[in-house]
């Protein structure tokens, strides 16, 4: 009986720049059930982090409750981590993000997280474009609790419990774009091909990133009846912008048809690749996106990939002016500079 | 790729690296899991069925299985395979009665078999118990050949030897000792149904360099002197001993030596440490008797003063490769070098002998002067007579001789019945669920992180005033236990069913070392660049599923599977599962 993973690794697992292996970035065995679509996701991240050769202490973690929640546990074990209350993990990535700006926040929520009991604070979160990558592990139900209909459950779909849920469902991302979020995404739990490079560029924009991935719960949410069971996913799913990223330090060598892809250059230098796939789609309108979102959906097909980006965007630092130096690195000398400074400032404004 | 047929039996015999690698084929993690279960006496009986001397060769097998063991392949060492076999032996109970019954009342065929070493007590202990008269010819006062003239008692105890010899020479075989067969003409005019030469590779191979003649008996064979230590007509070397040769023949001397009187003992060899032919542990072992290696030092001359041997001239050399790896030994131009000695060792390599064969016997001869033999039924052109062990394709070890012997008993009884030796039986397989719980399974699945235990050995001086005495203790339970705890299991298999994967990437995401990937299908080449981690080791296969509904296949590399069953956990579907393999050769009557 197992609940520990073997210390050994593949030999031949790639070194990043930082010369580091993917194990690097693990965390402690998965206790989600087996087959968990959170499970792909974790590892989504593992291997993004693990690619962008981010120093594993450069990255704080942070979730509220729920199965969503307890998956930061799995993945980033050398990592910042905050495990906190329930839908209030934005606030609490505020007050760090405030605190030190040097590092990576990555918040991890769930549906029932975000769309019911942090609703507030998700809205919130957005308008001030905190720098920050949100990721919403969308099943459509409390899994921890038994499988209960989500807000972001498809009106008609039915869990395993088979009552077919009688409320429209939350679209997370259209919410997003209305309040005004700076970078929309959608993916799918298993379509690692797609989700990986989102968290990158996700990780690289200058503000805030949704990624609401569709994640099946193999549990409660997995049968046929419901919107959000792996057959389900893949069949609707359709691909607006394909995203490729490419990081800074390395040569751009993928070229693509022209016209329909677009060279994004992120404040970092690095560059994203964006492929676009619907001929509705505009990724850097915003009108544009909440159409294709809607017409989508009208037409029970679920858009994925990059859906909206504002190559602008100003970030919550940016807005505030804060000191360029963390918060958490001045010294009581700095934030208190002391009498003869006060006076200065008093003699100024006389 | 094609997806991988794994009803073919060789997909998951390979992925036992330990078993593929051994000549027997013995089920070695079988064993391994048995000893950790202090079942000792079935760990010895499945290693009894499959290699015959599990006490011996737990002391002195040229362990093949260690070489491939998969541990080697995400840590440093291997498993002690060897000497676990060895703890086995060391502590079951009496298994006589364990052993197959021979009948009294014979099946009217006889058989012949020439030597007695390790290949014609492995024929006579497969075809006894089928009712065959078996006469067993040896010019040695004992069963055992090579492992009882040239292996010394400090690595494997005599008593050792005679009880698993003894458990064929004594159960219903007739025994021709002290008898030494020099035609095989003779033999075929007893008219036996088939004859089974066994007589390994017995001459030592000289070095005719200047001064042989005056050094007279100051210089020996290797081989002839270990065995006339073994039989005790040889009690005393000289003081300085050179021994000249780099294989385990070389090591058993110069060990042989430290204990015989000989303080100043070296060990001189043409070619670099690094390439010479004895086993690592072996090498160690002579080291930590205080012998020193010198190695690409190529003799030239004996040294006589006084028609006395005084030493040995040696050229250094420089070993050189060329593009195919192809070695030559190109001299320094330094100096020679003079080493002084009393004695001199030749262990330079053995040849094989069959002055005893007539010519005209129908025997054909062929390159080498060697018999032609088959080289899967072990017959030759004489279809009568069968070779095995060293006498079939030149030395190599006990395990080999094993291997082979049983090959050549299932010939026999084939061609003793009037059946054809190619019409062979095949192995015995069988796939076995090992699912017990969603988190449990038959066997212990955990892997341990222990590094390699050491056996812990007899004090140095003692093992050198002693030549009897065993330098090696073996392990005890407890510490067999945690050696035992090494294994991977490998022949746990980890089997996929496509019909029921949902494509959730459980398995890919949480295998330690990322042997599983879902992707699109390829040539070989290219598949193996593409998955979680580059497939490198092109001896170890990839497992290709057929396409998934998303058209990607499965695709797992066998290469560092840890067998840890962690795929199987966390799968929602039981797509994997975790079963053990059971992959047995077929012996003669089987």
């Amino acid at each position: 009986m197992t609940y520990q993973v073997p210390k050994f690794r593949n030999p031949s697992l790639p070194r990043n720049a930082l010369g580091y292996t993917k194990a690097d970035y693990e965390g402690s065995i998965s206790s989600l059930c087996a087959g968990c679509g959170h499970d792909s996701i974790s590892a989504c991240i593992i291997r993004a982090c693990h690619e962008l050769s981010i120093a594993p202490h450069k990255i704080a973690k942070l979730s509220g409750i729920g199965c969503s929640s307890k998956s930061p546990a799995y993945f980033l074990g050398k990592s910042h981590g905050f495990n906190s209350v329930h839908g209030r993990m934005p606030s609490v990535v505020t007050g760090a993000a405030m605190a030190n700006r040097d590092l990576i926040y990555l918040g991890v929520s769930g549906d029932g997280d975000t769309a019911s009991i942090g609703m507030g604070q998700f809205i919130h979160v957005i308008r001030r474009n905190l720098n920050m990558v949100y990721v919403v592990m969308n099943n459509g139900c409390y899994g921890l609790t038994k499988g209960q209909d989500s807000a972001t459950a498809d009106q008609g779909s039915a869990s395993k419990k088979n009552d077919p849920n009688p409320f429209n469902g939350i679209d997370l991302p259209a919410l997003a774009l209305q309040s005004g979020a700076t970078f929309v995404a959608r993916s799918f739990s298993g379509d690692k091909e797609q989700l990986i490079p989102l968290i990158k560029a996700g990780m690289t924009h200058r503000g805030f990133a949704l990624i609401d991935v569709v994640s099946p719960c193999v549990t409660f949410n997995n049968n046929e009846t419901s919107t959000k069971n792996y057959d389900y996913v893949r069949e609707h799913a359709r691909a607006g912008g394909i995203v490729d990223f490419v990081p800074m330090r390395d040569e751009i060598t993928t070229r693509y048809q022209p016209g329909s892809t677009y060279e994004v250059t992120l404040h970092d230098g690095s560059v994203v690749h964006l492929h676009k796939v619907a001929e509705s789609l505009d990724p850097f309108d915003r009108m544009s996106a909440m159409a294709a979102l809607d017409e989508h959906r009208r037409n029970e097909e679920i858009l994925t990939g990059l859906i909206y980006m504002d190559m602008d965007s100003t970030e919550l630092h940016e807005v505030l002016g804060t000191s360029q130096r963390p918060l958490n690195q001045l010294s009581a000398a700095d934030l208190c500079p002391g009498d003869k400074v006060l006076h200065n400032i008093n003699a100024s404004l006389r | 790729m094609k997806p991988t047929d794994i009803k073919n039996t060789q997909h998951f015999h390979k992925v036992v690296d330990c078993q593929y690698a051994c000549p027997a084929h013995t089920p070695v993690p079988e064993y391994i899991r048995l000893i950790a279960l202090e079942r000792y006496t079935d760990a010895y009986m499945i290693n009894w069925q499959s290699n015959v001397f599990p006490g011996i060769l737990g002391r002195t097998c040229d362990r093949p299985c260690e070489s491939a063991c998969r541990r080697r392949r995400v840590e440093e060492e291997p498993v002690a395979i060897c000497r676990l076999k060895r703890v086995a032996a060391d502590k079951r109970d009496d298994i006589e009665h364990l052993l197959p019954p021979v009948p009294v009342s014979k099946n009217g065929k006889r058989v012949a078999l020439i030597g007695a070493g390790p290949a014609s007590l492995t024929v006579a202990r497969d075809l006894a118990p089928l009712g065959y008269s078996i006469d067993i010819y040896d010019n040695q006062f004992a069963g055992g050949g090579m492992m009882r003239s040239q292996i010394p008692s400090f690595r494997l105890p005599e008593e050792v030897l005679d009880e698993e010899v003894n458990y064929i020479v004594e159960r219903g075989v007739t025994t021709f000792f002290d008898t030494q067969i020099d035609s095989m003409k003779e033999i075929l005019e007893k008219d036996y149904d088939a004859v089974f030469v066994g007589t390994g590779a017995p001459r030592g191979r000289g070095l005719d360099l200047p001064g042989l003649d005056e050094a007279g008996d100051k210089v020996h064979l290797g081989v002839d002197w270990l065995a006339n230590v073994a039989f005790e007509h040889t009690h005393v070397i000289g003081k300085r001993v050179l021994v000249l040769g780099g294989g385990n023949t070389a090591m058993d001397c110069c060990r042989s030596a430290r204990r015989m009187g000989g303080e100043d003992v070296r060990i001189v060899v043409r070619s670099p440490f690094g390439d010479m032919k004895a086993s690592a542990w072996e090498k160690e072992d002579a080291i930590h008797e205080g012998i020193p290696i010198f190695d690409n030092h190529t003799p030239k001359e004996y040294v006589i003063e006084d028609g006395n041997l005084k030493g040995m001239l040696f050229e250094k050399v420089e070993a050189q490769y060329d593009a195919n790896g192809k070695r030559s030994l190109i001299p320094t131009g330094e100096d020679w070098v003079f080493m002084e000695a009393d004695e001199v060792l030749v262990a330079i390599g053995q040849d094989n002998a069959f002055p005893w064969i007539e010519r005209d016997q129908d025997i054909e001869f062929g390159k080498w002067d060697m018999p032609v033999v088959d080289k899967v039924s072990f017959q030759s052109t004489n279809s009568k007579v069968f070779f095995g062990g060293d006498a079939a394709f030149g030395p190599d070890n006990i395990i080999t001789a094993v291997a082979q012997g049983h090959e050549a008993a299932t010939s026999i009884h084939l061609f003793c019945q009037g059946k054809s030796v190619s019409d062979r039986p095949a192995p015995f397989t069988n796939l076995l669920s090992q699912k017990m719980g969603v988190h449990e399974w038959i066997y212990d699945n955990a892997v341990k992180p222990d590094e390699r235990y050491v056996v812990p050995m007899a004090p140095l001086e003692e093992v050198l005033a002693d030549r009897k005495l065993e330098v090696e203790l073996g392990f005890d339970s407890a510490t067999g236990y945690n050696e035992a705890g090494r294994c991977l299991n490998c022949d746990v298999q980890t089997v996929f069913m496509e019909d029921r994967c949902i494509e959730c990437d459980a398995c890919m995401d949480v295998c330690p070392t990322d042997c599983i990937s879902f992707v699109g299908n390829a040539e070989e080449t290219e598949l193996r660049s593409t998955l979680s981690a580059p497939a490198q080791n092109l001896a170890q296969d990839l497992y290709v599923s057929a396409a998934l509904p998303t058209r990607r296949v499965m695709v797992k590399d066998e290469n560092v599977c840890l067998h840890c069953g962690l795929c199987a956990e966390r799968c929602p579907t039981t797509a994997w599962d975790m079963q053990k393999y059971i992959y047995n050769l077929s012996y003669a009557g089987q």
